[in-house]
């Protein structure tokens, strides 16, 4: 920290002295340099590198809105569908705390795969970001399971049987996977049993792993830093000062920058709280306003919108193979679906990183798994017909071709040089 | 082991040599004991994810009173046994025949696969033709199929001979439980253990001979 001046007025004076009593105690002004006013960024991010720091403001409001929740829901078979009633009718906002969570879960699912899409585009993915990048696949693996567990406690029909459908899923896993259901289960039938458990896990085990990781991912891309849209390495080209030529540092151009992008997130957020809270069934869906029902599963099961291109893959599965049943390898492709990106850093041979200087095979690869990935979530969500898996089985060989042509198209294809220096 | 001029060395302070060998093994001994602590203080923690005892006595077997039950009629889904949904059904003599010359592409018609007590291993998958006890559970990922008995034309099947839709994924069954080929569930329903207290009275849960 900068020394004080004479011209430096009594109260400033007593706020460095404060902070090198601080300091000799603890590493607050070395920490505060390290992670934010001596780290540089590349001074070209555009909105692509929005998400990272939205991700975050939405994990605290989670974690915020969900300690608030735990104040009235009751973990019961026969009370926690009421609990939640009544937490939307008589607790005062309980309403807003309740919509806030549920749409928060969503956007938290919105603004991860926009993410991951920027990691996609820029390669911020190859070395030396594997690790970043395997971490941040943890944190998204996290997130699905928790989104799962946290989508049973309302105890709505829809809550059940999705539940059901997706516990099964285990059950797909050969010889053991009978005995393996009932084990995570804690029961012979999805029950308040598995709703305790589920709820013990959604609030405590889960919300802390993804604290930690996420501040993992936060240690691991500080030591690498950012590549920013170019894919290019500011840390090359360093200035007599041994600051990056092109870096800003994060505290306080990107901090201001990020702020101002928090308030615009935060208003199409609450138009969603306030005028939209069900999303029109995709956030919250209509058969869950009705109490879980053992007996009678809703005539048209779909996850909540986040998992239905993962679940369009799995019903996609439809022939059995090497004398395993469908239901097996459907199991196989939804799991190889989610864990696939991870092996991203290993797949891409290119000579250069970011989309921008990449050839056309790698643009019209990863346009057609974006739009795979858009018709599977779509058919995720609708009934299941003979056209629909015709059309989800073509979107999932796509998907999966992005990843394992990787390695051939990225070789063959010719590549622009990387600019010497950030562009704009 | 970092000695004081810096350097990586063989010798501690004032004590000799170090014996690199006798090192490894306490290393590798404490670590192979510490091991072997972890899985044990594991034990009960995985456990207590088993069924509870109070989950097993709710799992006990249950009675249904069939003495209502009209031809072509089915009761259920009933939660019955370890809660899970039950079908009973009573069939007429004229789906019985069908039953036995199926003419729908069956997975396992002849019920091979262990989905029922061996009693039940027949055309029409149970102790008496007329009366079927199914679990109401999809064989595919557990959803709850619904009973379609009418003989006719559906959005599934144009050519359809009474059965078992399920909602969830597009599961087909016959009216013995008998899974279509084609369609995602791998298994016919399962049928539980279960015996005739009298005539009009079952026991699911408790296989022929246990009473």
């Amino acid at each position: 920290m900068q020394k004080e001046t004479p011209a430096q007025g009594k109260y400033v004076r007593m706020w460095f002295d404060f902070m090198e009593w601080v300091d000799a105690r603890f590493p607050a002004t070395e920490t505060f340099e390290y992670h934010m006013s001596k780290y540089y960024a590349p001074k070209n991010f555009n909105f692509w590198y929005y998400f990272g720091w939205l991700g975050i403001v939405v994990l605290i409001m989670q974690i915020l809105t969900g300690v608030w929740l735990t104040m009235n829901y009751v973990p019961s078979g026969a009370e926690a569908f009421a609990s939640v009633e009544y937490i939307m009718r008589d607790v005062e906002y309980g309403w807003l705390l309740r919509y806030l969570h549920s749409t928060g879960a969503s956007f938290f699912f919105i603004v991860v795969y926009l993410h991951m899409f920027r990691g996609l585009m820029y390669g911020s993915y190859r070395k030396p970001r594997e690790l970043l990048w395997l971490i941040g696949m943890a944190i998204f693996a996290t997130l699905i399971v928790e989104g799962f567990f946290g989508y049973l406690l309302p105890w709505g029909n829809m809550s059940y049987w999705g539940a059901q459908v997706i516990v099964s899923l285990v059950g797909a896993i050969p010889v053991v996977g009978g005995d393996l259901m009932e084990w995570v289960r804690g029961d012979f039938l999805m029950s308040e049993i598995t709703l305790n458990r589920f709820f013990a896990l959604h609030v405590i085990a889960l919300p802390l792993v993804l604290v930690i990781l996420v501040f993992v991912h936060l240690v691991a891309l500080h030591h690498v830093g950012s590549l920013g849209p170019d894919g290019i390495e500011i840390k090359k080209n360093k200035g007599p000062d041994g600051v990056p030529v092109d870096g800003i540092a994060f505290h306080p151009y990107y901090v201001v920058h990020d702020i101002h992008a928090t308030v615009v997130f935060l208003f199409i957020f609450c138009v969603v709280v306030f005028y939209f809270p069900d999303g029109g069934g995709y956030f919250l869906e209509k058969p869950n306003f009705e109490m879980a029902d053992p007996l009678k599963t809703p005539d048209h099961i779909a996850p909540v919108w986040y998992y239905t291109p993962f679940y369009a893959m799995l019903r996609a599965a439809t022939y059995p193979l090497l004398g395993l049943d469908a239901k097996f390898w459907g199991f196989v492709v939804m799991a190889g679906a989610i864990v696939l990106p991870a092996v991203l850093p290993w797949l891409d041979r290119s000579p250069v990183k970011s989309i921008r200087y990449k050839g056309m095979w790698s643009k019209v690869m990863l346009g057609l798994f974006v739009i795979s990935f858009v018709v599977l979530g779509y058919l995720g969500t609708i009934a299941p017909s003979p056209a629909a898996t015709a059309v989800a089985q073509i979107g999932t060989i796509v998907y999966f071709a992005y990843f394992v042509l990787m390695p051939w198209y990225t070789r063959i294809e010719k590549t622009k040089p990387e600019p010497e220096r950030v562009t704009s | 082991m970092t000695s004081a001029n810096g350097s990586t060395a063989d010798t501690a302070h004032g004590v000799g040599p170090v014996d690199k060998d006798r090192r490894y093994f306490l290393i590798g001994a404490t670590s192979a004991v510490a091991a072997l602590g972890v899985v044990g203080a594991a034990v009960p923690f995985v456990a207590s994810w088993s069924p509870s005892a109070k989950a097993r006595a709710m799992g006990a077997p249950v009675k249904i009173d069939i003495s209502r039950l009209e031809p072509g009629q089915m009761v259920g889904p009933m939660p019955a046994w370890r809660g899970k949904p039950v079908f009973v059904m009573s069939r007429t003599a004229e789906v019985i025949e069908r039953l036995k010359s199926p003419t729908q592409n069956l997975q396992d018609p002849q019920s091979e696969r262990p989905m029922q007590p061996d009693s039940s291993k027949n055309a029409w998958r149970s102790t008496k033709p007329e009366i079927g006890v199914y679990l109401g559970l999809c064989t595919h990922l557990g959803c709850s199929p619904k009973y379609y008995p009418v003989v006719g034309a559906t959005d599934w099947d144009g050519n359809w001979q009474g059965g078992f839709f399920c909602p969830c994924h597009g599961s087909v069954f016959d009216l013995a439980g008998r899974v279509y080929a084609g369609v995602p569930a791998p298994d016919n329903l399962e049928v539980p253990p279960y015996r005739y207290e009298t005539d009009t009275v079952i026991v699911v849960g408790e296989g022929e001979g246990a009473a």
